[in-house]
């Protein structure tokens, strides 16, 4: 399923917080190259700049420097009209606080990202029945988030991430919150989506998710350390990869 | 903020009470000065320039009439000075100094051939002064000085808001015209009255017990009575005077009780959003005072006392304020000597704005004390703020109207008391604009003069004070609104909303609340000014005039809004997500 055009490249990229004594750089001459199709993931101990570099390249934050081309585009440069569009149509986001709408129902949750690109609604509540189903929770669509689990939820943000049919998912930490066996549910779901060509980049600090990717990138004070190529990846027995399996 | 929405109402509301006789000490400092007559009687005969002198004659031997002076003569004509034509009542006295209202002389000196006398607050208001040539009914006369009286109402108020017979038209909304008052020697006034064809006579007495003027006077007045026996007569006591020096304020004075009503809603308004984001902010405060052993009652009464004690503050600082700023509008202008007296401090000028700003503070503060009594410890510790509500019908309309109202939408159905403080806030704020500008302008236009001049001014100030705290309000809510639904904003802008559509609808929330609340407020200013003036009909004022409130509402709101949620809208969302709760 992977192909050789990069869906998303980064040159150069680094991300400075503070000046002078105080300046930190979160983000350190990072070059990335993505393919269409390809699960990536990046390690790391907290606070090496691993959500940073995701927020960057999904246009959610700006660099200080350095080029980022995102589906054919770059963006380092779009205004911010310009970015919520790219947003909209090429980005997916998944978090590792879920960040579902309290008050809306999964279903409800799950069309938002649509009904912001302007889709009619009888559209994109049929889309996010649809989606719900393909995580598993047809049966759930009109619960609250506070009626679900956390594994449950994050398979609504999931669900909602593929909303707009995005060329690309950022995960950030997405197993963070949940307990073993929800990991367990959530990986899965991330291989279904990399075997139907859905170009995946997981931000993690957990080596048993990582395990799971077609690379393994590591990263320490806002730098790549090093870079591993998994033949295995998600085709593998992802149970025993994360070592989640009794 | 909750001291300074409190404390705006508290000094309208305190402003109103103090007005409450202030106006007494100036009159009995010039009724003393000028030995001021207790019971003024006048002589009307149409087509007659003399009086009948039974009349005069039985009430001067009248059991408990210790004193008198006059006839006088009286007339009417226009002066003209500096350019301006004015209508004059012009009394006509001796040189020598009276037992009983002599007008004391404040600038020149008194009465003598060729020259005139002008009342004070007359003069003022037409820029006179001592030595200036003005004339009367077309004759030349040299000011002489100015003086004031006891004996009329100073101007812009004037006998003709008691009794009068003058040539001149009133006002076309009805009422009597604002005159001036000035003083010539007898023969010359007599001579002017020849000119102009009108002449009465006034007479004053001085009566053994003078608080009992009003039931003197009531004793001659209607069928059977002394009136009746001498046609054309007619009695005023000295309270009716003072009555009528204080009728000015009086109008004040219901404007400022009616604005400080308003102001009182507008406050509960700003304080129940004020109280709500306090409790919020203060979530993890109750968390651990339940923690330590408080119990649900002692948390809400914790929370309660603090806002209480900020309206106390709010109120005792109103009180001072309104106090400093009553005498300022009580003036009775230069037609008095002295300045007003302090405000009274009564228990019930005390008490009442008090009570007030306490029940402005527990009405706004008491649910979200409840409802942050009732959170669980656990949640409050973990500073969980109170989840949104869920409005199905809302949500189901919102998914499909275009980004900025679906957003503005969902932000209402989240928090729909926020919207209805919001709606109530701008409701309040309309009623009191109609009520005032289309409506009370319309009326004061009809009656210019003096008098609708300092109401005017009055009103503009009470306007600019309901504005005010309108606007404090709306910027209260757009703020609560953004920091409320920060997280809801920035997933909106991470899936691919623009802050433009953000900051759009979060506009939208403040406007579509505010909209009906304008509405509403209309009729309900049209209302209120016809309750306040106790008028029969309702005035209703040109259509434009009222559609142009509601735009401007509009637009003011849409202008307030803008640059808070703009502010809101350009937030870092990396930021908010990271901090804010999942």
């Amino acid at each position: 399923m992977v192909d050789d055009m990069p869906v998303l490249r980064a040159r150069g990229l680094h991300k400075d917080f503070g000046r002078a004594a105080g300046l930190v750089r979160a983000v350190d001459d990072v070059d990335l190259d993505v393919v269409a199709g390809e699960t990536v993931a990046i390690m790391g101990p907290s606070g090496c700049g691993k959500s940073t570099l995701l927020h960057i390249l999904g246009g959610l934050d700006q660099a200080t420097g350095g080029e980022i081309h995102l589906a054919g585009q770059r963006i380092d440069r779009m205004g911010e009209r310009a970015l919520a569009r790219l947003r909209s149509d090429a980005v997916g986001f998944v978090f590792q606080g879920f960040h579902l709408m309290d008050e809306l129902t999964a279903v409800e949750n799950v069309e938002v990202p649509a009904l912001l690109a302007g889709r009619p609604a009888r559209a994109a509540r049929a889309q996010a029945i649809e989606l719900l189903d393909r995580v598993g929770l047809a049966d759930r669509r009109e619960f609250l988030p506070s009626a679900l689990s956390g594994g449950q939820r994050q398979r609504v943000a999931i669900a909602r991430a593929l909303s707009n049919k995005p060329r690309v998912i950022l995960a950030d930490e997405p197993t963070g919150n949940l307990d073993s066996a929800a990991t367990l549910d959530v990986l899965g779901l991330f291989d279904d989506l990399h075997q139907a060509g859905q170009t995946l980049v997981i931000v993690t600090h957990d080596a048993r998710i990582a395990a799971t990717a077609d690379r393994l990138i590591t990263m320490r004070d806002g730098a790549f350390v090093d870079q591993t190529i998994l033949t295995g990846g998600t085709h593998g027995n992802r149970g025993a990869l994360a070592g989640l399996d009794g | 903020m909750v001291v300074l929405v409190i404390g705006v109402a508290v000094t309208a509301l305190s402003v109103g009470l103090a007005l409450n006789g202030m106006t007494d000490s100036p009159y009995r400092q010039t009724r003393q000065a000028t030995a001021g007559p207790d019971v003024v009687a006048g002589f009307m005969l149409p087509g007659k320039q003399t009086f009948a002198p039974g009349a005069v004659d039985e009430l001067v031997n009248t059991s408990g009439v210790i004193g008198h002076t006059g006839p006088y003569p009286l007339t009417y004509t226009t002066m003209e000075a500096h350019g301006r034509s004015k209508g004059v009542a012009v009394e006509g006295r001796d040189p020598a100094p009276a037992a009983v209202d002599q007008p004391l002389v404040t600038e020149g000196r008194w009465v003598r051939r060729g020259e005139v006398v002008i009342e004070r607050g007359f003069a003022d208001d037409l820029g006179v002064h001592v030595g200036d040539d003005v004339t009367l009914a077309g004759r030349p006369y040299r000011v002489a000085g100015t003086a004031v009286t006891a004996g009329l109402p100073s101007y812009p108020s004037n006998i003709c808001h008691i009794a009068c017979d003058v040539p001149f038209p009133g006002p076309p909304s009805g009422g009597a015209p604002d005159i001036g008052l000035v003083w010539l020697t007898s023969p010359e006034a007599t001579a002017l009255a020849g000119d102009t064809g009108s002449l009465s006579f006034y007479l004053n007495l001085t009566l053994a017990d003078p608080s009992a003027a009003p039931a003197f006077v009531a004793r001659r007045t209607g069928p059977g009575t002394f009136a009746e026996r001498w046609p054309g007569t007619f009695l005023i006591s000295w309270q009716d005077i003072q009555n009528a020096d204080t009728g000015l304020v009086q109008s004040e004075q219901i404007a400022m009780q009616v604005s400080g009503f308003l102001l009182a809603m507008l406050a509960i308004a700003g304080m129940a959003v004020l109280a709500g984001r306090r409790m919020v902010d203060q979530t993890r405060r109750v968390g651990l005072l339940k923690a330590v052993g408080g119990t649900p009652e002692v948390v809400a009464a914790v929370l309660l006392a603090e806002h209480l004690a900020m309206a106390l503050v709010a109120a005792a600082l109103g009180i001072v304020a309104g106090r400093l700023i009553a005498p300022l509008i009580a003036s009775a202008g230069a037609g008095l000597v002295g300045a007003p007296g302090a405000p009274e401090l009564t228990p019930a000028t005390i008490a009442l704005p008090a009570a007030i700003a306490v029940a402005v503070a527990v009405a706004a503060t008491l649910v979200p004390a409840m409802r942050a009594a009732r959170v669980s410890t656990v949640r409050a510790l973990a500073d969980h703020a109170r989840p949104p509500r869920r409005r199905a019908l809302l949500l189901a309309i919102s998914a499909r109207l275009p980004v900025p109202l679906l957003l503005g939408m969902r932000l209402i159905a989240r928090r729909p008391a926020r919207g209805a403080l919001n709606a109530l806030s701008i409701a309040v704020a309309v009623t009191g604009i109609v009520a005032i500008f289309p409506t009370a302008g319309q009326d004061l236009a009809a009656a210019p003069g003096p008098r609708a001049d300092r109401l005017g001014q009055l009103t503009a100030i009470v306007t600019v004070m309901l504005i005010v705290v309108a606007a404090v309000n709306t910027l209260f809510i757009a703020r609560a609104t953004i920091t409320d639904a920060r997280r809801m904003t920035a997933l909106s802008r991470a899936f691919g909303a623009t802050s433009w559509q953000v900051s759009a609808g979060m506009s939208t929330a403040q406007l579509l609340p505010a909209l009906p609340g304008a509405i509403i407020g209309i009729p309900a200013g049209l209302y209120l000014y016809r309750a306040a003036a106790q008028q029969r009909m309702l005035t209703i004022p040109p259509a434009w005039q009222l559609v142009a409130v509601l735009l401007g509402t509009s637009i003011a709101v849409a202008l307030l809004t803008a640059a808070t949620t703009r502010l809101g809208a350009r937030q870092s969302v990396t930021e908010i997500l990271r901090t804010e709760r999942a």
